[in-house]
């Protein structure tokens, strides 16, 4: 779908073109044959080409989502492979990275086939399927690696479960760096978060909810930090969400490791107070955390320490979160709300919009080697238009994904996509009336 | 007969290219008298040499037993099911009890890295390691020098000039380290190659390239050495998710035979699994020297059991 159809010239008109570290300016941008063909001010039209007016708006590399879960095959009640593009096209993201544990697991390269069959069919944005480390997810043996990146995965992960035993996860790196391929990493030490459904806090005890602490993740930062090393293989992790594996990550860095990390929006955001109602919808892995955890995240997202912004998109149905909290699914809906909580931040003074573009952009797409994110001339003309100014208040009835599970219903957030190209085409075009009016 | 500098043959690490030389150039006149018809030369006439197998072998063990007949000597097979070892008798207390019955020659096969070297400093005898865990083996090691040699350098002395890969699980195989050693002592460049999980560490210190892929290794060697896949020596999680990904990666099929130079020769200590480490198609194909290497063997080892007990050897009486 993406590639197939020849694509008709675009030129976005007047915006203001951030290209992260390369570009802030007003300017025009001509997309021609799939590809970005001229940036600068007031360049010529190709004959035919389709005019967007940006005046106002920001003209930006698509977003790139290294974790996404989309649910298909196997669970396509709670999202599929189209609804999932969609909701990411949405948002303003053009590449999506989809974790393997969906029904059967994405451990080898029919799996792998299967996703990017569906994909070309099915979705308006790049997937780029996430391999998994070991068979099943069983954390026993390693999975057709070098296959699947045959088939196309970018990364290998057990995302959703924590490689537990050491000796697995070093050979999950050096077999991975034998394909030059990340290992990325759910970091949760099963025995310490022993069975803890939010965080480890004084919210945690006056609800009466079992807590898992911070630690159960900074443990195995810690130790695959030192795997890492011993190795030399390039390691990601998930959804950092501690101060403590923040301290890890930056001293790491400042080593030289090879070492990356995400963080979510909903970690930036909110706190484990999320949590205190009971409400299932803030339920998440690892769970939201303190005050002074989330500053951590910000303080690291503004200095480089946590290289990009990933939402964990995770989509439950009804059935899976309107249950006790105990028995809640963990997870959030990150793909339709990204922007709106990154340009809150950008209110807040935690960073500012350039930064925020970076690691939505080519901050992600560093991480995974992926040659996305930019608006360099013969990149892929994969490009968001959005306008910052635009209001509106979520609404998860409007959401395109096909679930509904998210905190922040009724928030009031500014940022709307105005237009998400992919390739060169217009995979997305923002509703007069605000949200993705097309349902 | 010029003196062999050493009563013991525990590894190659160390040798000088004339130690080297002196098995090769001997070993090539027991390849020449194995030809033929009577296949004995009795310079070990009244030697007793003793092979001691703690780990189960067909070809090395047969290849030392008929290196030592053909010798003349007397020679005496030992291995775990009809040893006292399986009744708790420490190596050491064998290997002394041995020693007092007065064998000239104990080759040593065990699974302990360094079996070999600490019975050495206790028995008379001179000892040949056959294989110890995951250090050495290096009458292979000169064997596949030897062979190397009759087929791509013959008429020459040394290996110089020549690319030898070796490839397969560096981590586990004592071949590997004796074939790196002595290729080295004769001059060949040595590129090995194996997916990360079996690459130990400073393997390269070891005098050789190292490569995380098959491909920069082959591409326009004379020799490939294919190393076997030894599952019995593996512990914990497996170091490579399955035969199937294994051998389409680093086993060698007819794709990357490509890469090789037009006549290059394919090498392997055996015994082969076929299909995983290297196809069956290329190892009973026209480049195989395979069966080569075995019929070396056998020269190859008279030469080192005459070098240390024969006439003129540093042992010898």
């Amino acid at each position: 779908m993406i590639e197939a159809a020849p694509t008709q010239a675009i030129v976005i008109r007047g915006g203001r073109v951030i290209d992260p570290g390369c570009l802030d300016a007003t300017a025009d941008v001509v997309l021609l044959d799939g590809k970005i063909a001229a940036v600068g001010p007031r360049v010529t039209a190709p004959p035919g080409a389709r005019e967007i007016d940006a005046r106002g708006k920001v003209v930006a590399p698509g977003f790139v989502d290294l974790h996404v879960h989309l649910r298909e095959p196997g669970q396509e009640y709670k999202e599929d492979i189209a609804t999932g593009g969609r909701a990411a096209a949405a948002g303003g993201f053009t590449t999506i990275c989809c974790m393997p544990n969906t029904s059967p697991v994405n451990d080898c390269r029919a799996v792998t086939d299967l996703i990017m069959g569906r994909a070309r069919e099915a979705s308006p944005v790049r997937v780029r399927p996430v391999g998994a480390i070991s068979v099943g997810l069983r954390g026993e043996s390693l999975a057709e690696i070098g296959e699947m990146q045959e088939a196309g995965i970018v990364a290998v992960s057990d995302d959703g479960r924590p490689v537990m035993n050491a000796e697995l996860m070093r050979r999950a790196l050096e077999w991975a760096r034998t394909f030059r391929l990340p290992v990325v990493q759910h970091c949760e030490d099963l025995h310490l978060a022993a069975g803890g459904v939010m965080n480890e806090s004084p919210v945690a005890t006056r609800a009466g909810l079992r807590g898992q602490p911070p630690a159960a993740e900074s443990v195995m930062v810690a130790r695959d930090l030192e795997l890492c090393e011993w190795t030399g293989a390039r390691y990601h992790v998930a959804h950092v969400s501690t101060a403590s594996s923040v301290r890890l990550l930056r001293e790491a860095k400042r080593r030289g490791l090879p070492v990356t990390c995400e963080v979510t929006p909903h970690h930036l955001t909110l706190t484990d107070e999320a949590c205190a109602a009971y409400d299932t919808s803030a339920k998440c892995a690892p769970p939201l955390r303190s005050a002074r955890d989330r500053d951590a995240l910000r303080e690291a997202l503004a200095d480089g320490t946590i290289d990009c912004i990933a939402t964990d998109h995770a989509p439950h149905g009804l059935q899976d979160k309107e249950v006790e909290f105990d028995f809640a699914s963990f997870g959030i809906l990150g793909l339709e709300t990204a922007l709106g909580l990154g340009l809150a931040l950008v209110d807040e003074g935690v960073l500012d919009l350039p930064t925020l573009l970076t690691r939505l952009t080519v901050g992600a797409a560093r991480c995974f080697g992926l040659p996305a994110g930019t608006l360099a001339v013969g990149a892929a003309a994969d490009v968001v238009v959005f306008d910052p100014a635009a209001r509106w208040r979520v609404d998860p009835a409007r959401f395109h994904s096909r679930s509904r599970n998210t905190p922040f219903a009724g928030w009031d957030v500014r940022g709307r996509v105005a237009c998400t190209i992919v390739g060169g085409h217009v995979v997305h075009e923002g509703g007069e009336h605000g949200w993705g009016s097309e349902r | 007969m010029s003196g062999f500098r050493h009563r013991h043959v525990l590894g190659l690490e160390g040798w000088s290219r004339d130690d080297v030389l002196q098995v090769l150039d001997r070993a090539e006149r027991f390849h020449a008298l194995n030809e033929g018809v009577v296949k004995k030369s009795p310079s070990l006439r009244g030697r007793t040499v003793i092979n001691m197998f703690l780990e189960p072998s067909t070809r090395t063990r047969t290849s030392f037993e008929l290196a030592a007949k053909r010798l003349g000597a007397d020679a005496i097979n030992f291995t775990p099911s009809q040893s006292s070892t399986v009744k708790g008798e420490t190596l050491l207390d064998t290997a002394r009890n041995l020693q007092a019955m007065h064998p000239d020659v104990i080759v040593l096969r065990h699974s302990a890295s360094g079996a070999a070297a600490s019975i050495a400093r206790h028995v008379e005898a001179a000892i040949i390691n056959a294989g110890d865990g995951t250090h050495e083996h290096p009458s292979q090691g000169l064997l596949d020098c030897a062979t190397i040699r009759r087929h791509k350098r013959p008429g020459a002395r040394d290996l110089a000039g020549l690319t030898v890969a070796i490839c397969g699980d560096l981590a586990h195989s004592r071949v590997a380290r004796s074939d790196v050693h002595g290729l080295g002592i004769l001059g060949a460049k040595v590129r090995c190659a194996a997916p990360r999980t079996m690459i130990p560490v400073g393997f390269e210190a070891l005098g050789c390239e190292v490569f995380d892929r098959v491909e920069p290794a082959v591409e326009g060697a004379d020799v490939v050495i294919m190393l076997r896949i030894q599952k019995e020596r593996a512990q914990g999680p497996s170091l490579y998710p399955n035969n199937r990904e294994y051998s389409r990666y680093f086993g060698l099929g007819p794709r990357l035979l490509e890469l090789l130079a037009d006549d290059a020769i394919v090498m392997h200590p055996g015994p082969v699994n076929r299909g995983l480490e290297l196809d069956p198609r290329i190892a009973d194909g026209p480049r195989s020297v395979i069966l080569d290497q075995v019929t070396w063997g056998v020269a190859v080892r008279m030469a080192l059991l005459e070098l240390l007990a024969g006439d003129g050897s540093v042992a010898a009486p």
